[in-house]
């Protein structure tokens, strides 16, 4: 069983959504997080700030970011145990952050640090 | 994992709470300010608790995070201030080192505020709806537009006006003075009055929101109700019209949703509670010596939650029709009058002086003459239907009238 990193990027993080609207995503996310942990495949998973969010750039350039230039943005991760990838892409698909268009998750697996990979 | 359900609408209401909290703090010409923090408070929220599990108490967890963004906020603004001219740190408000209040009453007190200062006479109608969608009630622009049936771009435009106007009024978040409640109330009631009437007529399909805009309403209207100084005889007649009015939403909608029209509602679904609650609220109205409009219509509407045709209940709906046409008229109202003397007097009589309504330019007006000529004549009726289908707006309402024409033949 290996771990896999499934990384949600937004296509646009300042868009402004309705607080019953972020309800919703909120209660689907944690109904999504739920399913997979109820089968014992959930590891761990974190929300990205978008408060105070800084990137560094070569020459050590400071922006407030990530928004500007970007067009996406990391809005969060989670951490799934998975047999292969092809499972953890199912997992993938079941994130409600793909509701929106543009917007992706991206299946990584995680280096074991077993000296194999 | 614990999976705590979250209370249905939780954020859309701690949205109006936070916004007139934090507004009455930053005064209302920074509403835009307030309505930025409550909403990146609900994004805070949506980055953490999927992961963290949903605090024991979870609107206490959004006004700690709301109130640090402002506090933040503050400090920003002081930075800058202090950095530009030192000269300007004494002109901050003194509020700064305040700490903001979000207890129950100040809460309740600060959307109090909210509602009139939404509710200016200066503002339109339509213009104070949108706004307490938004401010109030926490709706999204997709949501308001799907529920006033129109684009988020005219809600945008709308809102945009709206709140140029509170700007340029300098419409400020405080309490009326007790000799102004009065008259500002008016506004006030006729808001929550149209609210409610774009939920309960709306032709919006989404009847969930239909629904929640009714509910909004009643809600902002026991608001008024629970503060001494605006439980008032006219607030507690609207509340009551509104129960009246709500005790049928069981009973509006079939199983695939569409609209029953109230003479072939299954009264055993009427909500005998709502009335029941709607009576007390009309007799709470029923002290002072002011009559409102909404005291005759909540009585007309109580008359409306028995459906058994009695020569009282027509006599007393006609007389009531007569008194709100002299206090506040209406097309609707004046239409309704006709129905009710149809009833009293006759078809004969009622088509006499629906003639003298010429309410020519409204299709109720032709689909209660066809009503009225049915049997009389015809060959009239078929005229006036006719005309009714043209002017009708909404299919619901052209459905009713292909309906009345086919009758006509039976």
């Amino acid at each position: 069983m290996d771990e896999f990193m499934l990384i949600f990027r937004h296509q646009d993080g300042s868009k402004v959504a309705s607080p019953e609207q972020i309800q919703v995503w909120m209660q689907q996310t944690m109904d999504w997080i739920g399913g997979i942990a109820a089968q014992h495949k959930y590891v761990e998973g974190n929300g990205l700030l978008f408060d105070d969010a800084r990137v560094v750039h070569h020459n050590n350039v400071v922006t407030n970011g990530p928004f500007g230039d970007i067009k996406e943005t990391l809005g969060g991760y989670i951490v799934v145990k998975a047999a292969s990838a092809e499972e953890a892409v199912e997992f993938a698909k079941g994130c409600p952050a793909l509701q929106g268009e543009g917007n992706t998750v991206e299946v990584r697996k995680i280096v074991r640090g077993d000296g194999v990979h | 994992m614990k999976q705590q359900e979250l209370i249905p609408h939780l954020f859309r209401t701690e949205y109006s709470k936070i916004t007139a909290v934090l507004c009455r703090y930053f005064g209302m010409e920074q509403l835009e300010l307030a309505e930025d923090i409550a909403g990146e408070t609900f994004l805070a929220a949506l980055e953490s608790w999927p992961y963290r599990g949903i605090p024991e108490n979870p609107a206490a967890w959004l006004y700690t995070v709301a109130k640090n963004k402002a506090r933040n906020h503050f400090a920003r603004r002081h930075t800058f201030r202090a950095s530009i001219s030192p000269a300007l740190q004494q002109a901050a408000p003194a509020m700064e080192g305040t700490d903001i209040d979000l207890s129950g009453q100040h809460i309740a007190d600060s959307q109090l505020q909210m509602l009139f200062a939404i509710c200016h006479p200066a503002i339109a109608p339509e213009a104070q709806i949108g706004l307490a969608l938004r401010i109030l009630c926490g709706f999204g622009i997709d949501e308001i537009a799907d529920a006033l049936l129109t684009t988020k771009e005219n809600i945008n435009k709308r809102l945009y006006r709206a709140r140029e106007k509170l700007r340029q009024e300098k419409v400020a978040m405080v309490f009326p003075a007790a000799a102004e409640v009065h008259l500002r109330l008016n506004t006030v009631l006729t808001t929550l009055y149209l609210l409610f009437n774009e939920g309960y007529y709306s032709e919006s399909s989404n009847s969930v929101l239909r629904e929640d805009l009714c509910q909004e309403a009643m809600r902002l209207c026991l608001l008024l109700t629970d503060n001494p100084a605006t439980d008032l005889p006219p607030v507690n007649a609207l509340l009551a019209l509104m129960c009246f009015h709500a005790s049928r939403f069981p009973a509006r909608k079939d199983a695939n949703g569409e609209i029953v029209l109230y003479h072939a509602q299954d009264t055993t679904r009427w909500d005998q509670e709502m009335v029941r609650r709607g009576v007390y609220y009309l007799h709470k109205a029923a002290t002072g010596n002011r009559l409102s409009r909404f005291h005759l219509e909540a009585a007309i509407a109580y008359h409306h939650t028995i459906r058994e045709d009695t020569a009282e209940k027509w006599g007393a709906i006609l007389q009531l029709y007569n008194q709100l046409l002299a206090l506040h008229y209406s097309p609707v109202a004046a239409l309704n009058r006709t129905f009710a003397l149809s009833k009293v007097k006759g078809r004969a009589a009622a088509i006499a002086e629906a003639e003298k309504l010429q309410l020519t330019g409204n299709h109720y007006y032709y689909t209660l003459l066809g009503a009225l000529y049915r049997g009389i004549s015809n060959h009239k009726a078929q005229e006036c239907l006719r005309a009714a289908y043209q002017l009708a707006r909404t299919e619901a309402d052209r459905k009713v009238i292909r309906e009345m024409m086919a009758e006509l033949y039976l």
